[in-house]
Order: C-alpha cells, then structure tokens, then sequence
C-alpha cells in the first residue's frame, strides 16, 4: 500500500514496494502517456517529474516515493514552459512515430527551466532520451524556438 | 521488382500463416454489412464524408513514424477536391478488408511501397469518390454534371449561383454506380498532394494521449509475461513454477508453443516479476557451439568457396583480373543487429470458441490476422485485428508476427478473458528479426589509366529469405542478398558500368533468426560497394567523385543525386580546417540516394560526424517536409548501426540484452543533415528506407580521408580511429 501524488491528485495504490513507479503510473493509475521502454533507466520513455525535477520513472521502486512528493505526468504536466514545448514540438512537426515524446517534451521543459537559452552543449548533454525514429533534430530547433518564447512571455 | 516484392504479393502471410496454407482472399463471402462501418456511409471504400464535412480517408497501410497515412490521404484530397482542413484518416482493419475481397488491397507496410505501391489505387479512389459526389449534386439540381465545378469540398453550378458541399450529398453519392478507370490530375496541377504539409494525429504525440498497442487497456483485462527459448535452435527443457505461483497477482503459468513459458497475472509488473522467479532450463543442442567466432568462421570459408549463387554477371572477371595492370582486394564485414523499435512487441487477445480479436501493433495487418486465425484455430471470418499506433516498426513488426501468436496462444487458455502480452525489452533483443550478418571479399581490376575494368564481389552469409520467406528463393537462390547491385532493373540497380563483373553470394545460414531491417541487404551492399570504390579510386590515384562518374555515364539518375551533394556539400573546394570528407551513392526501394558526409577525428580517435549532406530522387514528392524528415532520421537509424551496434553470439543466445550495452544514436551523436529533394516525377520510388543506405559509407569514406585508415569491420566504435 503507499499513497502518492499524482498530478495534484493523492491516490492510493496496492502494490508490492518494489514496483517500478512506471508501472504503478501506467497499470494502477491508468496513465499511459509514460512509456516503457528499456526498464533500466536507459531510454527516457519514462520521464516524468518528481518535484520538479525529470526523472526516469522505470528503475525507482515505488517505496522510494513519498507522500509529500509532488508527481506529474506529461498529462498533468501543463505549465507555460511545457506548453511553450509542446507548441513548438507541433510547430516543427517533431514527432514521427510519437512513443518517445511524452519523454522528450518533458525532458526539454526541464532543460529550459534550468537553462534560458540552452546551446547546443546543453542540448547535447542533457537530452539524452533515445529517439530510434530519429528526431534529434527537429528536437534541436524546437526546443531553441520554445525557449525563446518562454523568455519572451 | 525483386523478389521480395513478389514474394510479398503473394499473400501467403507470414511464415507461420504459410505453412497452414492460409491464403486471404479466397473464398470469403462478401458481406454488405462491413461496407457500412461506423455511422456514416461510405461514398467508395476510400471515402467517408460525414455530414459535417470532415473527410474520412481510410487507410491499409500502417503509419509507424514515417508519415504514410499523411501522404496517402494527400494523394486522395487531391483527387477527391477536398479541404485539407478537414481530412481525417482510418484504419479499416484487416477483417473487414478480407470480408469485401481485399478492397483496400495489400496492408503490409514494409519495403518502402506505403505510398509507391498503393499511390494509384488510392488516387483514383479520391478521384471516383469526386465523380459521385459530383454527379450526386447534379442529379439533385437536375443539371449536367459537367456544368458543375468543385473546388475544397464544395460543389458549384454558376449557371443557377447555387452550392452544396460534399458533407451534403455523400449519402447519395454513396448509392451511385463508381465509375470505371477515373482519370487523374497531371502532378503538375497537384495543389495538396506534392506540398510540405503537416503530418495528420500530432497532437497525441505530445500530450501522451495517443494510444499505442502497448497502452490498449480492455475490461477485465490480464496481462502476460513471456520468455521464449533465448538460445537460437535451442529447446526449453524444463521449467519449476512453484515458487512464480505462489506469487501476488499469478493467474496462471503455461508453456506455449513448446519453448515458451508465460505467467498470466493481474499486472504486467506481477506477471513479469514471477516469470523472473520461474527457475527454466534449455537444452541449446548443437547451438552450443554457435556464437560469433563460429559464424565468423563459416563465412570466411563462404569467401572464398567454390560454390556461390550469381547474382550480377558479365564479361570476364577473372580474365579482365588477370590482365590488370593493378588488381586491388578487401574484405568486409556488416554485423548482426536488431531493430529495436522504441515500443516493445505486444499484442492483447480475446479468444472464445467462437471468435478472437486481437489488438497490436504491426506492419501488416492482414499478415497479423492470418496468425490470429491460424494460432486461434478458428476461420478468418472469425477473426479481426484492430490496429493500433505502433511505437516504431523498422521491419520488425512487418517480418514476424511471433508476438500476436503467443498473445493469441495465450487468450486461448484463457477463454473470455482479455490478456495484453508485453515483451521486455530483454525479450525482444534475444527474440530479434536480425539484420543478418555478412561477409564480402571484394576484387577490383583497374587498367593502366586507371579505369575500373573488372569487379568480384563476393558475399558471404545468411539469407533472409531462405528462413523467413523460403517461398521466395529462386532455385535456393536469394535475389534480394544482390539488392541494389542488380544488372539493371526499376527497383535497384548498381549505378556503374563496370564491363566484366561478377556478384556471387555463398549463402551460410544459421539457427539465428534473420529479419528486414530497415535498408534490408542494401545497408552491407552499400557499405561494400561503395567503401571498394573509394578504395579503388585511391589506388587508381584519381578523386573519387571524378573516378565513379567515369562508370556513371549510363545511369544519369544514379549520377545526379550524386552531382547533387557533391555541388551543395562543396566537394570541388577546401573542407573546413580538420574536417575530411566522403561519399557514397546507391539505388534501393525504386530510389536514388546519395551522401556526402563532413567529419573529425581527434588525437584520441574520437570521431565527430559535423555534417550529412543528402539527396534523394524518389520520383514523385509527395510530402517534400516528410521526406525531410524520413532522410533525418534513417541517418540517426543507419549512423547507429554503423558507429555503434552489433549483436554478438555465445550459445547460441544474444549477448546484448538492452540499451546499456545495444546503444542508440542519442542527440550528442547527431549530425547536422542537409536534405536535397530532387525529383524527376515520371517514376514512384521509396522514402522510408533508401537514404539509409549511404549513411555508413559515406562517414566510412570520410574517415579514411580523415586517418588513413579503411574501417571495414563494422561498428566504428570497436575500431582504433588514431591516425595511421
């Protein structure tokens, strides 16, 4: 049994302590916008934050969690440094066929909360989610394009 | 054509529909009710307009990342004068397409053809689907049709100043008789086909409210965990469940299909975590003795073996190696590697005695449901496959539909109860399609000036036909091992004019299951012809953009896409200071590709790919910004292959089980890519696959320009990149 919350939400969940907190997100919960990919923290399909910081949600035993920290999901994530994301993410027809993206928008809302106006070494270094069908760099301009917006307000 | 297309054609479904001699499309009664899916009536089997205008164009072949369902319904707005702003796509699934005699024709979405082979079909759906719609609104306004015109869905008669739109009159355009043979627009006049248009269904992608196969959830739903026999020609021998029963959540635990063991629990998460908990034993056989020094071994005597299938012959090869004034030889080699699609295999099944409907990811369909039948054990009109999005296919989900027959095996012991089966991503590295391994010895003759006078190329290694589509040999000869190193042909033609040549292939099969894999055999062919001749041309002294238009005479769309690079990368003037460059072209999938690569390498070896310029004449553009980004990404997919990934063998089981040790091109590793679209629009070539083909060589090429050094064991990453 642990108690979490979720998108502002404070569910109950029963399950063995164990249980990654990607499958507790995905099966107990019902929130399929994070994905499984690798299981071992690898890929970034998984994303989500955890107080505000992107973390990778396959590896983390549920019993790592606590109450008071704060869980969102890419459908509870909708701040206007994810909105300005997921706009830009649209403008430059990022996605092809979708599965990582859940991870990478988030991924790169963290990146331009950390960093204004990240450079090519920030995005290099801190978007390290895989993409298998290759979006790497329509990613690139999109997340240059979203920061810029957010800075403009 | 090669075989692989009519093999394909022919419609025995999968290896395993094949062997129960499941062929679609026979004796299927035509059933009317089908042709009224979802609650507006169609106006043809392309078309549905509701009432409120919006579009419908149903599609067969699969959207996975590559933006077919978006240039399929642009090719039927054209034709059909509709409102882009209003088109809308869906899947018909494969059951109702066997219920109306295969309307919607071929559903497998692999070797490049979504678009090539089902654009004149489609269009002229749009277009009879126009025709009706017109002719509905004449009939209505008892005017000829020809004194009306149409223009974003609504249809005018200037005479009377009257108009209806489509949404309006679909109803009873959908009782008229289609007419035969509708003519189609001159793709000069395209005006949404042919434009760099959005892709349809983003929005889902980034909200993480599109559902893929893996997410599919149904009432009372279980979920299964399985692991197959790991060990290539090996067999389960026995497994201890005591402890996985006992466990929170465990419905069940089966042995399927004689190797596999499942435990079916309330979670995936239970389900796994008791298949863990499952002591297994295997009896791996004369696999034992399989891994990749053995493989490395047969190949090498396949080099040089006495026996071998032609594949491309002409003039004398060894006579003209005799005489040369200079004869040049290398060999190489191009590794296993897996597809691994981000969204590991899965599928849900429902099976009653009287039905069984799965719900999947796949690129094909109907291939999907003739193993549903088949494993079902029930008719095909008693069964459907409902297709999901598919988190990335690269060939995997088109070669085997391994995963819909266990989840099908599966709900079968469990009658009435839905179960989702999931693959780890350890499974679905050790239960690959892999792209086969091969060999190659290459020998050049070059003449006193330098010319390329004869050429022996000598592949060796496993066929991909012979275990996945026997059906497909010729005489046991493989013709796709010679993809685009053919004698001619429209779909892969070697791109010089070589006047003795000889392309052998000793086939040297193993236990390991093969696969298509994106680019398929033109990867390694690419990577072998491509690489030899810029070897060759460093022997012959001559520059090898100069040395290969010397043999290129003859095949000027070969040669074009080629000039293309060489004039947008600047290949006449100065690279960048510590920057070396390289080139490749080839002919795949209908298409002519070509690379030039731009890199560094640093004093420790690192290597930099700064630059990727490409080109590709696909024939008919039809979405130029999808196009864009198909090129993009087949460098991200074919630079991982060649600097980074290999599957290696010990008893006959995969060694690399996961990311941390099979890695991915990541954003750090991405080069820049500059796209050229250059098409000549009087043929229909492929996009998802052929620039993948020059990826590797060209940044081979590169780095010996750059070292000194010929890379010719793939990946890059195993090789010492210091300067020579």
């Amino acid at each position: 049994m642990a108690k979490l919350n979720v998108n502002g939400r404070v569910v109950d969940v029963n399950v063995e302590p164990d249980t990654p907190l990607l499958w507790v997100i995905r099966e107990q919960i019902g929130l399929t916008g994070t994905k499984y990919g690798c299981g071992v923290a690898q890929c970034g399909a998984c994303s989500i934050y955890i107080d505000g910081e992107i973390t990778r949600s396959c590896a983390m035993p549920v019993s790592s969690i606590k109450e008071s920290q704060k869980i969102v999901t890419i459908e509870g994530a909708n701040d206007r440094v994810v909105q300005a994301v997921q706009k830009a993410w649209l403008e430059h027809d990022v996605p092809q066929c979708g599965y990582c993206q859940s991870g990478q928008v988030l991924a790169a809302a963290a990146l331009i909360r950390a960093k204004k106006n990240p450079t090519d070494e920030d995005i290099d270094r801190e978007m390290t989610n895989i993409c298998r069908c290759g979006t790497y760099n329509r990613i690139r301009i999109a997340i240059k394009q979203a920061a810029s917006a957010v800075q403009a307000g | 054509m090669n075989a692989i297309d009519v093999s394909r054609r022919k419609f025995l479904v999968g290896a395993g529909a094949a062997a129960g001699g499941l062929t679609l499309g026979m004796s299927i009664p035509f059933d009317e009710a089908v042709a009224q899916t979802g609650a507006t009536p169609e106006v043809n089997a392309w078309v549905v307009i509701r009432p409120d205008d919006t579009v419908v164009v149903r599609i067969a072949r699969q959207e996975m990342g590559q933006g077919t369902i978006t240039g399929l319904a642009q090719l039927v707005a054209e034709e059909l004068e509709a409102d882009w702003a209003k088109v809308t796509y869906e899947y018909p699934t494969p059951g109702q397409s066997v219920a109306r005699k295969r309307v919607w024709g071929d559903y497998a979405t692999s070797g490049s053809r979504g678009v090539r082979n089902s654009e004149k079909y489609m269009r002229e759906g749009g277009a009879a689907a126009r025709m009706m719609l017109m002719q509905a609104a004449a009939d209505q306004w008892k005017v000829p049709v020809a004194e009306l015109t149409v223009a974003r869905g609504v249809i005018t008669h200037k005479a009377s100043n009257r108009t209806t739109t489509y949404g309006k009159v679909s109803d009873a355009a959908g009782k008229l008789v289609p007419p035969a043979n509708p003519a189609l627009k001159d793709p000069k006049n395209w005006t949404i086909a042919g434009k760099p248009l959005k892709r349809l269904a983003q929005d889902g992608k980034v909200n993480g409210k599109q559902i893929y196969a893996m997410d599919y959830v149904a009432p009372n739903m279980l979920n299964a965990a399985i692991k197959d026999c790991p060990i290539w020609g090996g067999k389960l021998k026995s497994f201890d469940a005591s402890a996985a029963e006992k466990m929170p959540g465990v419905k069940k635990v089966l042995r399927i299909d004689g190797n596999a063991v499942v435990v079916v629990a309330d979670t995936f998460w239970r389900a796994k975590t008791a298949l863990d908990a499952v002591k297994i034993e295997y009896d791996a056989g004369e696999s034992a003795k399989l891994n990749s020094k053995s493989i490395e071994a047969m190949l090498d005597e396949g080099l040089t073996a006495k026996e071998a299938f032609v594949g491309n012959q002409g003039g004398d090869v060894q006579k003209a190696i005799a005489g040369a004034a200079k004869v040049v030889e290398a060999t190489y080699r191009f590794p296993y590697q897996n597809h691994a699609p981000m969204e590991p295999m899965n599928a849900t099944a429902l099976w009653t005695p009287e039905r069984c409907d799965v719900w999947t990811s796949t690129q094909n369909g109907e291939a999907a449901l003739a193993t549903t039948s088949q494993a079902a054990g029930l008719p095909l009109d008693k069964c459907d496959v409902h297709r999901l999005d598919l988190g990335g296919g690269f060939g995997r989900r088109a070669t085997s539909q391994d995963y819909v027959r266990q989840a099908v095996l599966i709900a079968k012991e469990m009658p009435g109860t839905p179960v989702k089966l999931i693959w780890t991503r350890e499974e679905d590295q050790l239960r690959g399609c892999y792209h086969p391994i091969t060999k190659c010895k290459m020998t050049g003759a070059l003449d006193k000036d330098g010319n390329l006078v004869g050429l022996h190329m000598r592949l060796s290694g496993q066929s991909i036909l012979a275990t996945i589509r026997p059906e497909g040999l010729q005489n046991g000869r493989d013709p796709a091992a010679f993809q685009g190193l053919n004698n001619g042909g429209t779909e892969g033609a070697i791109g010089y004019t070589i006047p003795n040549i000889l392309v052998d292939h000793a086939m040297r099969n193993t236990a390991i299951r093969p696969g298509f894999w994106r680019g398929v055999n033109n990867n390694q062919n690419a990577v072998y012809l491509e690489c030899f001749m810029d070897e060759l041309a460093h022997a012959a002294g001559v520059d090898p953009l100069e040395f290969r238009r010397r043999m290129m005479k003859d095949h000027p769309k070969h040669l074009a896409v080629l000039n293309a690079v060489a004039e947008r990368g600047g290949w006449s003037k100065p690279a960048p200071k510590g920057v070396f460059r390289g080139l490749a072209q080839h002919m795949g999938y209908g298409s002519y590709v070509a690379a030039m690569a731009e890199v560094s390498i640093n004093e420790s070896g690192t290597l930099k790919i700064h630059r990727i310029v490409a080109a590709t004449n696909c024939g008919h553009a039809v979405n130029p910004a999808q196009i864009e980004r198909q090129i993009e990404g087949s460098f991200a997919y074919g630079l991982g292959a060649a600097l980074m990934q290999e599957i290696t063998f010990d008893g006959g089981k995969a060694v690399e089980t996961n990311f941390d040790t099979y890695p991915m091109v990541r954003m750090a590793d991405m080069p820049a890519v500059e796209s050229i679209i250059a098409p000549t629009n009087d043929f229909w070539g492929g996009v998802g696959e052929p620039t993948i083909f020059v990826a590797a060589p060209a940044v081979l090429n590169a780095i010996f320009a750059a070292t000194g050094k010929r890379v010719r064991n793939l990946p890059i990453a195993d090789q010492d990149l210091r300067k020579a």
